[in-house]
């Protein structure tokens, strides 16, 4: 079979998606399925994992790409540069993600659906992290709380927020 | 132990067993990416990197809380075969990428192949956990407690606004995918599938079909799984999971009661006629095979074909996949020469079962 969207090279890159129930086909050449990045993003997180894709993604969002170009880009602990992570899509180190940090914004706005972790924390590390998840779920709460006039439930939160704040100091 | 069972190719737990809801789902899996802090991904780690880190995670697995998980036995990519390799990606025990990368890679396996650490892959560690049927929960647990038994020996890389640090951002945050592997063919075939994926899709959840030369959904096999790893939690992502899964398995259910009650016969034909051709056929291409397995698989959760055990023709299902086949045999085979594989091996099976004669 020949890449449907070029017709010049034969067709290596096959997959479904199914994005809010629209079902799509596409039997690509790995050229245009780089350039295709937007849409094949739904098949790189899975099973199907094609090296190529995240970097089309990549070069597909003009938010992104324009960034490439930033001279200092790079990472100073495994020397990666920004362009080679949008050519691999792969970082080089855990460093990686603070060097790149204003690079990598738009793109995890665009695959994820924040850019905060709320899921499982080391443990030998969790206490203080869950500490400090804790009073800003707490503060998050007194805002609703004032924001509804519920003044009696705020003022006791804010104990509550004071003692884990006078907590978490002496830690 | 020998390694010997990791290559047979019987033997691994979800292939053997079929597991709760399992004339709906095939398998779940749940696996999580994990790195060291301080250290070069695999990627771009030095030989001797990867090395002294497979001989790291060795020393690792031999520790109590880790052992008792398993015991593992640790398989050096380097001193593995092409061929051996070949079978441990067919029965999912390691990942494509990991058989075709060189240098440090490695893998840890339980004694039944559930659970398996990837070393050296795309990131450090992935550790996965493959059961029978709808087990998501036990999964995850299991994947779980490895990477507690884990973290009280490494240092994990880990950052408090993105989470685990991963090579792929797509990764980033939980490091999880959680999926569920399962049949639709009446779904498929009444055409409802169109009607239940929008509800999948809002909640992070993509379902794809399982692909190959072509075709979608060879064999109506849909696999369910997260998109996002980083602004949910374990639990989010796994209740949204459980959610749709559940979701799916009653409409599949009342949709095959609605068909056995209303169209019968044709029902019956189409799965005996189908039983027939894969057990006599010479020439079968995966599409065929793929349709014929659905047909008899769901002949046997209907209780139309009796005798035959279901997860022979899950095993099937999977080993005669355009991938796994082509990796299986030489890439250099025409496309008759496969076809007349694909047609041998299930007949073989079939005839292992003592139920057809050819
Ligand atoms: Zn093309
Ligand atoms: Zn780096």
């Amino acid at each position: 079979m020949m890449c449907q969207q070029c017709g010049q090279r034969p067709a290596n890159v096959h997959f479904t998606e199914i994005v809010q129930g629209q079902k799509s086909e596409y039997h690509l050449c790995e050229v245009c399925a780089r350039e295709k990045g937007q849409a094949a993003y739904q098949a790189i997180a899975g099973a199907f994992s094609i090296n190529q894709l995240l970097s089309g993604l990549l070069n597909f969002d003009p938010s992104v790409k324009m960034r490439v170009n930033t001279p200092s880009a790079q990472c100073d602990e495994c020397g990666l540069t920004f362009n080679q992570f949008a050519q691999l899509g792969r970082f080089g180190c855990p460093h990686c993600y603070e060097a790149f940090a204003e690079g990598l914004s738009p793109l995890l706005r665009k695959i994820q659906s924040s850019e905060q972790h709320v899921g499982k924390v080391p443990r030998r590390r969790g206490g203080a992290i869950t500490a400090k998840r804790e009073l800003t779920r707490l503060r998050e709460e007194m805002r609703q709380r004032i924001a509804e006039e519920r003044f009696e439930e705020a003022a006791q939160l804010r104990d509550r927020i004071r003692i884990l704040e006078r907590e978490s100091s002496q830690a | 132990m020998s390694l010997g069972q990791f290559f047979q190719r019987e033997g691994s737990h979800w292939l053997r067993d079929e597991g709760p809801e399992s004339d709906i789902v095939i398998s779940s899996r749940v696996r999580i990416a994990r790195n060291l802090s301080g250290r070069a991904f695999p990627m771009i780690a030095s030989g001797e990197d990867q090395n002294a880190l497979l001989d790291e995670i060795a020393t690792v697995a031999e520790q109590s809380d880790v052992r008792a998980l398993g015991p593992f036995t640790l398989l050096r990519m380097a001193d593995v075969s092409v061929v051996d390799k070949q079978v441990l990606v067919e029965k999912h025990l390691i990942s494509p990428s990991l058989a075709e990368s060189n240098g440090g890679a490695g893998a840890l396996l339980s004694p039944d192949g559930e659970l398996s650490v990837l070393i050296n892959e795309e990131d450090h560690l992935r550790l996965q956990c493959l059961v029978p049927g709808y087990q998501i929960d036990n999964a995850y647990g299991q994947v779980d407690r490895l990477d507690d038994a884990f973290e009280e020996v490494l240092d994990f890389a880990f950052d408090e606004e993105k989470g685990y640090l991963t090579a792929c951002p797509t990764n980033v945050g939980t490091g999880m995918r959680a999926s569920v592997m399962m049949h639709l063919p009446v779904l498929m075939a009444t055409g409802q599938m169109n009607r239940i994926l929008p509800a999948v899709t809002q909640v992070g959840l993509a379902v794809r079909g399982i692909y190959g030369e072509g075709s979608d959904a060879l064999g109506n096999l849909f696999q369910i799984s997260n998109q996002v790893t980083l602004g949910q939690s374990e639990s989010e992502i796994i209740g949204n999971l459980h959610g749709v899964t559940r979701q799916i398995i009653e409409h599949e259910r009342a949709a095959r009661q609605r068909l056995l009650a209303e169209r019968r016969d044709q029902l019956e034909d189409r799965v005996c006629r189908s039983f027939g051709i894969l057990a006599y056929a010479r020439q079968i291409d995966t599409k065929e095979a793929m349709q014929r397995l659905s047909d008899v698989r769901l002949g046997i959760d209907l209780g139309i074909i009796k005798g035959v055990s279901a997860s022979i023709l899950k095993e099937l299902m999977v080993a005669i996949q355009p991938g796994f086949l082509q990796k299986y045999y030489s890439q250099e085979m025409d496309p008759d020469e496969r076809d007349g594989r694909r047609a041998a091996l299930i007949r073989e099976r079939l005839r292992t079962d003592g139920i057809a004669q050819s």
